[in-house]
């Protein structure tokens, strides 16, 4: 009970946080406007609604995972500079406790790109935003955003150990972006491209959103496809977490930049 | 004159090294090497599925484009960092030319921004098979070098604004996307409406760009010498002001004591 607390106290903490941080506001805000731009233009206009739907919906997970990726490594790189990194390791709650919160936080973010895109194509392309299936969409979205988070918590702990593991993100951004279909139809990539888009959850985050929007297909699979990788994201991140900061208190690099 | 060379030179190179942890070429590698070719792959399969043009120009596009990351980043981070270790207050009071010192820091990211491109280019032409004419190779390292001088120009102006602003990362990556979408990287420029492919004449990376996909389609030096001389104006130009409002700006951030609080 006091473990959910921590946890619950830590999420609300870190997303008014991080809320007020310029910098992830603008990733998470002006990414998924400039993506959806180009996408607008290079779709010649688009008059085809759905695409633009799906476009919106897409460069709006783009922005979660990119602030997810960046902005995780970045707010543990940012507690190791102001020197709390350690005290926050011997906290007596365990260590994923006080990271995980962090991660979903910064997901959760991503609630303010999916509405910026959202309102960006409604306003500006005049594409009426009809959802089909409303209580899926609503679901999808937080489980979406709890899968990301926790894949990003997983990243997190080799961040954790390796002080140049901040990078890291970077590497991921694109990759990401194209092999999950957030903006590009799978059918244009290579075959071999879709069994690796399995294993990350902005793939199936992407198609519950999608099928709810669009009412293309059932979007509960995908959604319980998110649910079981938070699950696998979650657990993995424990024990690499475990493994790493073992790893680091034996090395005594925790604390160095 | 011993002296502001000494302060080029060394003072460049010691700000180099920094911006990657202390040369750390394992950092070099997932900064800067790795995404510039993931980019190419994200657009170029972006383009296919649009059927908006084929992949040399997207490999072209986003390998010219990739020079103006390390320049943009790379600038600002010579500002931030020397805030962030509480140093900018030394760097600031000190006697040493300002010209040198920021020539000397923008040169190594000029070359550094060249070399991405470069590597870019030909990691993206042998991925997405684009084939490129034995001839047009030292015109594209000219351009490619013209090209990362004119970021580099972009970069001094991102570099001051990190004087009065704090959030200059933010500065970066809003120049940087303004460039992917409008400098006709990904987007042709006759796709873009009237106003906003007008404002790309008076980007970095436009004319670049534009040379390069010249040389790429049989183009000789002679042909695009007119874009490489619009590229190195426009670079000239962003360096001056940028050089300008380094020294605006350190008078007022020393006016108002606000150096360190940015």
């Amino acid at each position: 009970m006091r473990l959910a607390r921590s946890m619950a106290v830590g999420w609300a903490l870190h997303f008014k946080q991080e809320s007020r941080n310029p910098f992830f506001l603008w990733i998470v805000i002006c990414t998924p406007l400039i993506y959806a731009t180009m996408a607008y233009f290079l779709f010649r206009g688009g008059t085809d609604g759905d695409k633009l739907v799906g476009a919106a919906v897409g460069t709006g997970m783009m922005g979660i995972w990119s602030l997810t990726t960046t902005a995780a490594a970045a707010a543990l790189q940012w507690r190791r500079r102001s020197g709390i990194l350690e005290l926050l390791v011997a906290a007596p709650l365990p260590f994923w406790a006080i990271l995980a919160p962090i991660t979903i936080a910064i997901s959760a973010l991503g609630i303010y790109s999916l509405l910026a895109s959202m309102l960006y194509t409604r306003l500006l392309y005049g594409v009426s935003l009809e959802i089909e299936d409303w209580l899926a969409f609503a679901v999808a979205v937080p489980v979406g955003i709890l899968a990301i988070g926790l894949l990003g918590f997983m990243l997190g702990a080799a961040f954790v150990r390796f002080r140049a593991a901040w990078a890291v993100g970077n590497l991921f951004e694109f990759p990401v972006w194209t092999i999950c279909g957030l903006l590009i139809p799978i059918a244009v990539l290579p075959a071999w491209v879709e069994p690796v888009a399995w294993v990350f959850a902005p793939t199936w985050g992407m198609n519950a959103l999608r099928d709810a929007a669009l009412g293309d297909g059932s979007p509960w699979d995908d959604i319980a496809m998110c649910a079981a990788l938070s699950v696998v994201y979650g657990g993995l991140g424990v024990i690499l977490l475990r493994v790493f900061l073992g790893s680091a208190r034996r090395r005594g690099t925790l604390a160095l930049s | 004159m011993t002296h502001r060379l000494r302060v080029f030179a060394i003072g460049g190179f010691l700000s180099y090294r920094a911006l990657f942890g202390w040369l750390n070429p394992y950092l070099f590698v997932i900064i800067l090497l790795v995404p510039s070719v993931t980019q190419i792959m994200f657009f170029a399969y972006l383009g296919r599925a649009a059927g908006v043009e084929d992949d040399s120009f997207y490999v072209v596009g986003n390998a010219v484009v990739a020079a103006a990351v390390p320049c943009l980043f790379g600038m600002a981070d010579t500002i931030t960092d020397e805030r962030y270790t509480h140093t900018l207050s030394l760097l600031v009071v000190s006697p040493a030319s300002r010209l040198a010192l920021f020539l000397g820091r923008a040169a190594p990211v000029a070359a550094n921004g060249a070399i991405v491109a470069a590597f870019a280019f030909v990691v993206g032409s042998l991925v997405l098979g684009v084939s490129v004419p034995f001839s047009a190779l030292a015109p594209l390292a000219l351009t490619i070098l013209v090209t990362g001088f004119a970021c580099t120009g972009l970069g001094i102006v991102n570099a001051s604004l990190g004087l009065r602003w704090r959030e200059s990362a933010l500065l970066s990556n809003l120049i940087l996307y303004f460039l992917l979408l409008a400098a006709g990287v990904n987007v042709p420029l006759d796709l873009l409406p009237g106003w906003l492919s007008t404002i790309a004449q008076g980007l970095p990376v436009t004319h670049g760009v534009e040379a390069a996909r010249e040389l790429v389609a049989g183009g000789t030096l002679t042909d695009v010498a007119p874009l490489l001389g619009a590229e190195l104006l426009v670079g000239v130009a962003y360096a001056a002001v940028g050089l300008f409002l380094v020294r605006l700006f350190e008078v007022e951030a020393r006016r108002g004591a606000s150096l360190e609080l940015a």
